[in-house]
């Protein structure tokens, strides 16, 4: 089938690429454009570790079509850091020894920035359910949750 | 003689190696933050082809014929691989360390012994293309019958699944259809026992689902060699494995590898590595081959299931005399790592507690079901799990507090075990201590001042007179004497077993509640003392050793 021109945003650098009308958002990104960062573990929608930002809305890129996302802004966790500064999250992440295999650990982070971005101080429920299409199997998902919940407080101690 | 027993205490140690306890930062941490860690699937490659299975539908079945040719016109297909295409088509795991025979082909040749098994690998330009090519190859099959129940396989005239095996299982030492331990009695015992109890469990197989999946790139290198990025958690392993199956020198295999996307022992059985690298042989360029999830889920190797049959004569005064355990492990349709597995449970039985007659057979079974493998602790926790649920039975039973009668029975150093091993730092009853203490549980007295230092020995230390079964089989001749500081006179008139000072039996069986906190034993820092400043490790006072829960109880007490 004839492939398809998309262009989109890549944590801020603009992309060109030519896809196969059914390719995924995923595929795309990591074979497509060589950002390993998003995972694949399931192709269904079920483990997100996939899970990448397209206009600051957390999406599965498993099941999000390539053609879908002309003209938009995608972030990934290659993205999160400013240079060699961790974002809060990462630096969290770290702290709270919140990875062990560290597979989950992109789409995580991806699934906490959608959080915080609209609500900075998130409870720890609103946390539970942000992160709730995520699975992890081995860290344990309270080192995860401790670590967004700090690095929240972290970043409104450094607003305020 | 090794003594682990202070070194697993940092703080008791007076050199420097003082890490537990203490924060500190994982060497790959940065890596998995920044999405920058490496896995197997995060490389790329120009002209990367992707390659897909063929499987079975069926548990067991005869293949009469198979027929690719239009899988082979398909739109992006590269190379269809056969079972002749394999050039060693027949493995078994453990031979790299001689322990078992080759059972299991790469590729299905003249029948399939469970569902999932593969047959016919495709590769092709993109995942997609693969995955239709597989649908387009024709295998015709005669279904066999199928056998699921360990039990019902190790009957006579059973179906038999693998016919390197043809008993249905496997064979240890090229000879005997089991593991067997015996110590001392158990008839005589099970009959001068005041209770027999029996129960039956049975594990289900458990599947790991690692968020990665089972993967492998291969791609031809510089110098006539193979690079692979290997998911394996052994991926030496891995590396011989993949050699031996594709005959070649393992230096022409350079694996890469390490970060692993969750194991937990379901990516040790080399499933993609081989053929991975046999279509990077075959086609001169990388390929690629993933299981996707549903066939991780149905066809990658779960834990095993196991079946443990266990009988125990137990006193009133709640000393176990007996112990009588079968285990039956599923090992699917090969063997794997299962035939090991069922090793470790029998150095498991009769679990942590001194009985002075133990009788253990167990099997490891093929059935028509998918191979089982490693899975943290594999051939242990299902036995483990068995025991601990017959030891609160049988607490119940004799009306003994789970914890105390836990106490009363555990091995003590200087104890002989059933394997005829001396019982070395030993550690339950300290364990039972300090789970009780931090639970609020209350312990008699006795149980609290019980000690795994002291009590142990003389006559348990002892091999009783044991009877043997019709072969004469229960163990090398020179191993059945215990080392001669602990048992003179051994192989003389034995003395009877002589348990530990008896525990008050609770009558009527108390319930098992949480009651208020006993005072802390007087030789223990409180548990809830503030963590101490920073200060050098302080050595252990050599005169004054600190036993018993007290040492353990540190370990907890640094814990942030
Ligand atoms: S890979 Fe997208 S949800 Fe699992
Ligand atoms: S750290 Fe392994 S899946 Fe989360």
């Amino acid at each position: 089938m004839a492939r398809m021109p998309v262009q989109f945003r890549l944590n801020g650098s603009d992309r060109a690429v030519f896809v196969e009308p059914a390719e995924t958002l995923l595929g795309t990104i990591r074979r497509g454009l060589g950002d390993f960062a998003p995972k694949f573990g399931c192709g269904q929608g079920t483990c997100g570790v996939c899970t990448v930002l397209v206009d600051g809305e957390p999406r599965l890129g498993c099941l999000t079509l390539s053609v879908t996302c002309e003209g938009r802004s995608i972030e990934t966790a290659s993205g999160l850091a400013d240079g060699p500064t961790l974002h809060p999250l990462q630096a969290a992440f770290m702290e709270h020894f919140a990875a062990q295999c560290g597979f989950c650990t992109p789409g995580m982070l991806m699934a906490a920035k959608a959080l915080l971005d609209r609500n900075p101080d998130p409870t720890r429920v609103e946390v539970v359910e942000a992160i709730a299409g995520n699975i992890c199997r081995c860290t344990g998902y309270e080192p995860i949750i401790n670590a967004i919940l700090a690095a929240a407080q972290q970043r409104g101690a450094r607003r305020a | 003689m090794l003594e682990f027993r202070k070194d697993l205490f940092a703080d008791e140690r007076d050199d420097n190696l003082n890490v537990i306890g203490k924060g500190e930062q994982r060497q790959d941490m940065l890596g998995h933050v920044t999405g920058r860690t490496r896995f197997f699937d995060d490389h790329g490659f120009d002209g990367l082809l992707h390659l897909k299975v063929v499987r079975s539908p069926h548990h067991h079945a005869r293949i009469r014929s198979i027929d690719v040719s239009a899988a082979e016109r398909a739109p992006g297909v590269k190379r269809v691989i056969r079972a002749q295409d394999v050039p060693v088509n027949k493995n078994t795991l453990l031979s790299l360390i001689g322990f078992g025979k080759d059972d299991e082909p790469t590729l299905a040749v003249d029948k399939v012994r469970y569902k999932g098994e593969p047959i016919v690998a495709i590769i092709a330009d993109s995942d997609a293309e693969a995955m239709a090519a597989v649908k387009l190859v024709r295998v015709s099959y005669d279904p066999l019958p199928t056998v699921f129940d360990v039990q019902e396989a190790l009957k006579p005239g059973a179906v038999v699944v693998n016919e390197t095996y043809p008993g249905n299982y496997f064979e240890y030492h090229d000879k005997y259809d089991h593991q067997k331990l015996r110590f001392g009695d158990v008839e005589a015992a099970f009959r001068s026992a005041d209770h027999v109890l029996e129960e039956r469990y049975q594990m289900s197989p458990i599947e790991h689902a690692s968020t990665e999946t089972n993967g492998t790139i291969a791609a031809p290198e510089t110098n006539n060699r193979y690079v692979v990025h290997s998911c394996a958690q052994g991926l030496f392993f891995s590396l011989g494995t993949t050699a031996k199956i594709l005959a070649l020198e393992s230096n022409r295999l350079h694996f890469i590898g390490g970060t692993v996307g969750g194991g937990f022992g379901g990516k040790v059985d080399s499933l993609t590595e081989p053929l991975a690298v046999l279509g990077a042989m075959l086609t001169g360029r990388p390929v690629r081959y993933v299981l996707g999830r549903e066939e991780e889920m149905q066809f990658g190797s779960p834990r095993g299931a196991e079946r443990h049959v266990i009988k125990d004569g137990v006193m009133r005064d709640g000393r176990i005399v007996a112990r009588q355990i079968t285990s039956y492990f599923d090992a699917g349709a090969y063997t794997r790592l299962t035939s090991y597995g069922v090793v470790k449970c029998v150095a498991h039985m009769p679990g942590p507690y001194t009985i002075p007659n133990v009788r253990g057979d167990a099997y490891c079974v093929f059935t028509n079901r998918v191979p089982a493998t490693a899975m943290r602790g594999f051939g242990v926790t299902g036995v483990d799990f068995s025991i601990e649920v017959q030891m609160d039975k049988l607490a119940h039973l004799v009306g003994i507090d789970p914890m105390e009668f836990r106490i009363l029975n555990a091995y003590r150093d200087g104890d002989m075990k059933a394997h005829r091993r001396v019982a070395h730092n030993t550690a339950l009853i300290e364990c039972v201590q300090v789970a009780a203490q931090k639970v609020n549980w209350p312990l008699s007295e006795t149980a609290r001042r019980a000690s795994s230092l002291s009590g142990g020995g003389g006559p348990r230390a002892t091999i009783p007179p044991t009877v043997t079964d019709e072969g004469g089989r229960i163990g090398r001749p020179e191993t059945r004497q215990a080392p001669p500081r602990l048992t003179p006179g051994a192989g003389a008139s034995l003395p009877a077993y002589q348990p530990q000072p008896a525990i008050p039996v609770h009558q009527p069986p108390p319930a098992h509640q949480p009651v208020a906190p006993l005072p802390s034993y007087p030789s223990q820092p409180a548990t809830a003392a503030p963590l101490p400043a920073p200060a050098p490790p302080v050595p252990a006072p050599p005169a004054a050793p600190q036993h018993g829960a007290a040492r353990f109880s540190s370990v907890f007490t640094r814990r942030r």
